[in-house]
């Protein structure tokens, strides 16, 4: 049993590194449904997102938002937890690129960085609620529990130098004794 | 259904209690918890999704589906509300344990001038302040029991400011942290008087489990280890061994019944499947929590009881109050965070009560181990909100960073309230919580001395910087500290349950849990509940004269 969560463990590395390594954050989305690979996204849509959530988290030394899966989080959530979202979603991403196409003649993924900064910039002028809504998700899918699909191999937990798992207590605690060492 | 001699209304800390002393003392009965059991094994380290941090939903109760409650805003708008929109919704847990399953555990005493407010300071205008009719030296030997029969690791000696008691902790208090040795010293160096806080968590082996393993992952959390103490792994399990208590989980009690000379007969309860029962009881413990215990009575109307049980005088429900959190965030250029749980380790007494022209105070303590997602709105001032910025941010940060809070006392007011919504009903066709009011607006301003003088501790620890939070929300805070909507008193006319908890007007049902707390002290609750609990036990045990029970 030890053996097989290894394994399943090692694939999914695999799996990350590859997708990271492609650097298309769209080839994470994994699971296929009525919007091929997203749960609720369009394929369109999801490359207009991972523009802005790559611009809230960059990549630097570490991954960015989207090579983390903080857009696999969002998708999943948009038709679970997150359901009342859709439409604010759906509004949102077209807004953002009537306005990528309006300031540079370009869908928002063709931009250059500083070209999709000054976008998002303007979407957080302009439509506040909504950019608050997708920077609040980012930062949930990044930084919280791998378990939603963000946060991939608990990255950001290890880019702030926390043990994963988390070994601090069990280190400490003798579970024979139920004691301290 | 067999009838019982009692039938307690909610498992959590009051009901446990009541269960495990009613059936130690021979009395047949029935606990009826809305929410699940849930164990050990439950415990998900999922900080998006527990009972502090509700992004995902509530772990353990209730689930937003079927579960609305409307709250109305300053101007009078009424909205629904689900469980994981946060504060507006004034939850509390739904299981087996209630809020003590995943609770931070503090484990506090209030101090004898709480429970004598209005003759400490005299009620201010607007206000509802009133003292309670028991003292500290009434409730001193139940904290103790409390202390005991949790649980409770501390060490009070350093605080000259707590009541009396006659027995120390029964657990030590667990070794310090980096927090606690940066803390101690910058708050002696202040005349502060900085002690452990007593926590509802076991230090060394305790009731037959071991001790805290120091984890991250505790407030919002069900104990991984099971070091952690709630009634649902303590009185709980004694009261189910007795075979004396039949407990009955994801059962929603609808309303009290009474006969024709105006007393309660038992209950009528939607089982797990949904269908109606009834569970005819001599004595009926209701202990919902302050927002449910209040519309369970609202709910029980009848030709004798038109307003709803206890609601002679309209007075169910008023009173709603938590605590008003105020405090300050420090900012550190060296290492704050060393991963031993479960963080919030030291506090201060010394401004609970005592300042010329301030009414009340509170304690102030640091948190609970900051997780990663707790991090992301609490950067310094100046910091992006986005951007490579943020993400340096959370570098620079996360682990020099510590934050001082502490529960406000609140000034009552009879505006903020529990009533039953006219339109809204939840999935069993029930009308639902409808809250409105706020706290009093002295409550604000003593919060904001509290938060100033969190700052002053963090920076004589050398914060480099500070902020403070503080805000005048339009919403009472009742939350998981929500009481006070059934309050204890001996007027008939003033209060809904006298001393013993039990209902004025119907002297065999009794209101059991935060409801009937006049005050809610400058400290954690749970000790309070858990001490009147027992209290209002005894004198139930004391009363008892088999199944023609007469007060």
């Amino acid at each position: 049993m030890q053996s097989k969560k290894k394994s399943t463990l090692l694939t999914r590395r695999q799996f990350v590194a590859a997708g990271a390594m492609g650097g298309a954050a769209v080839a994470i989305g994994c699971t296929a449904g009525n919007h091929g690979n997203w749960d609720f996204l369009s394929d369109g849509q999801a490359r207009t997102l991972a523009a802005i959530c790559d611009q809230i988290i960059p990549a630097d030394g570490f991954p960015s938002a989207s090579q983390a899966g903080a857009l696999t989080y969002i998708d999943k959530q948009l038709v679970r937890h997150f359901r009342r979202h859709q439409d604010a979603y759906r509004d949102g991403l077209e807004k953002a690129e009537a306005m990528s196409r309006k300031r540079f003649g370009k869908d928002l993924a063709e931009l250059t960085s500083p070209e999709q900064f000054e976008v998002v910039s303007a979407i957080e002028q302009q439509y506040l609620d909504f950019f608050n809504l997708v920077r609040a998700h980012t930062l949930q899918g990044y930084y919280g529990s791998p378990r939603h699909g963000g946060n991939r191999d608990a990255v950001s937990w290890r880019m702030l130098g926390l043990d994963e798992p988390p070994l601090r207590g069990r280190a400490q605690y003798n579970l024979k004794k139920g004691t301290h060492s | 259904m067999k009838r019982v001699n009692a039938v307690i209304v909610g498992a959590g800390a009051g009901g446990g209690i009541a269960a495990k002393e009613l059936s130690t003392a021979g009395l047949s009965v029935v606990l009826l918890e809305r929410g699940k059991w849930y164990t050990a094994n439950d415990c998900r380290k999922d900080d998006l999704r527990n009972q502090s941090s509700i992004v995902l939903g509530c772990a353990f109760g209730p689930e937003d589906k079927g579960h609305p409650r409307v709250w109305v805003d300053a101007n009078g708008v009424p909205q629904t509300v689900v469980p994981s929109d946060g504060g507006k919704y004034q939850n509390v847990a739904a299981c087996v344990g209630g809020g003590t399953l995943s609770w931070g555990a503090q484990a506090w005493r209030f101090m004898p001038q709480d429970f004598k407010m209005r003759s400490t300071y005299g009620a201010p205008p607007g206000s509802s302040l009133e003292d309670w009719p028991i003292s500290y030296d009434d409730l001193e030997p139940f904290y103790e029991k409390a202390e005991y029969e949790i649980g409770v690791s501390g060490d009070y000696s350093p605080d000259p400011f707590h009541g009396p008691r006659r027995r120390p902790l029964p657990m030590p208090p667990l070794p310090s942290t980096l927090e606690f040795s940066i803390l101690e010293p910058a708050a002696k160096r202040l005349g502060l008087h900085p002690i452990n806080i007593p926590m509802s968590r076991n230090s060394v082996p305790y009731n037959g489990r071991g001790p805290c393993m120091r984890c991250r992952w505790c407030d919002g959390y069900i104990c991984e280890t099971d070091a952690k103490n709630g009634t649902q792994n303590t009185v709980i399990p004694v009261a189910l061994n007795t075979g004396n208590c039949e407990l009955r989980t994801e059962c929603m009690v609808k309303e009290i019944l009474t006969d024709d000379r105006g007393r309660a007969r038992g209950v009528a309860y939607f089982d797990a499947d949904g269908h109606l029962q009834e569970q005819l009881a001599d004595i009926v413990v209701v202990s919902a929590s302050a927002t449910e215990s209040a519309r369970l009575l609202l709910n029980s109307k009848s030709r004798l009881f038109p307003d709803g049980l206890g609601n002679r005088y309209n007075l169910v429900g008023r009173n709603l109050q938590g605590h008003q959190y105020t405090g300050a965030t420090g900012y550190f250029d060296f290492d704050t965070y060393d991963d031993v749980g479960p963080g919030a380790c030291i506090a201060i007494c010394d401004y609970n009560h005592g300042t010329p022209g301030l009414l009340g105070g509170g304690m102030l303590d640091n948190e609970f181990i900051r997780l990663p997602i707790n991090m992301i709105d609490r950067l310094p001032p100046g910091t992006p909100l986005w951007g490579p910025g943020h993400k340096q941010g959370m570098r620079d940060w996360h682990k020099r960073t510590v934050g001082i809070h502490g529960p406000t006392q609140q000034i009552p007011t009879a505006d903020a309230r529990v009533t039953l919504d006219p339109t809204v009903k939840d999935k069993w066709g029930m009308p639902v919580v409808r809250t409105s009011g706020n706290v009093h607006p002295i409550t604000f301003e003593v919060g904001e001395v509290q938060a100033k003088r969190a700052e002053a501790w963090l920076k004589e620890a050398g914060a480099i910087h500070t902020t403070l939070s503080v805000n005048r929300r339009d919403v009472v805070s009742g939350e998981a500290h929500q009481s006070g909507t059934c309050r204890m008193g001996d007027d008939p006319k003033g209060s809904v349950v006298n001393r013993y908890c039990q209902i004025h007007d119907v002297d065999n049902v009794f209101v059991i849990d935060s409801s009937v707390h006049v005050t809610n002290g400058g400290f954690n609750p749970a000790l309070t509940i858990m001490a009147v609990a027992y209290y209002a036990s005894a004198a139930l045990v004391r009363n008892w004269k088999g199944t023609g029970f007469r007060s």
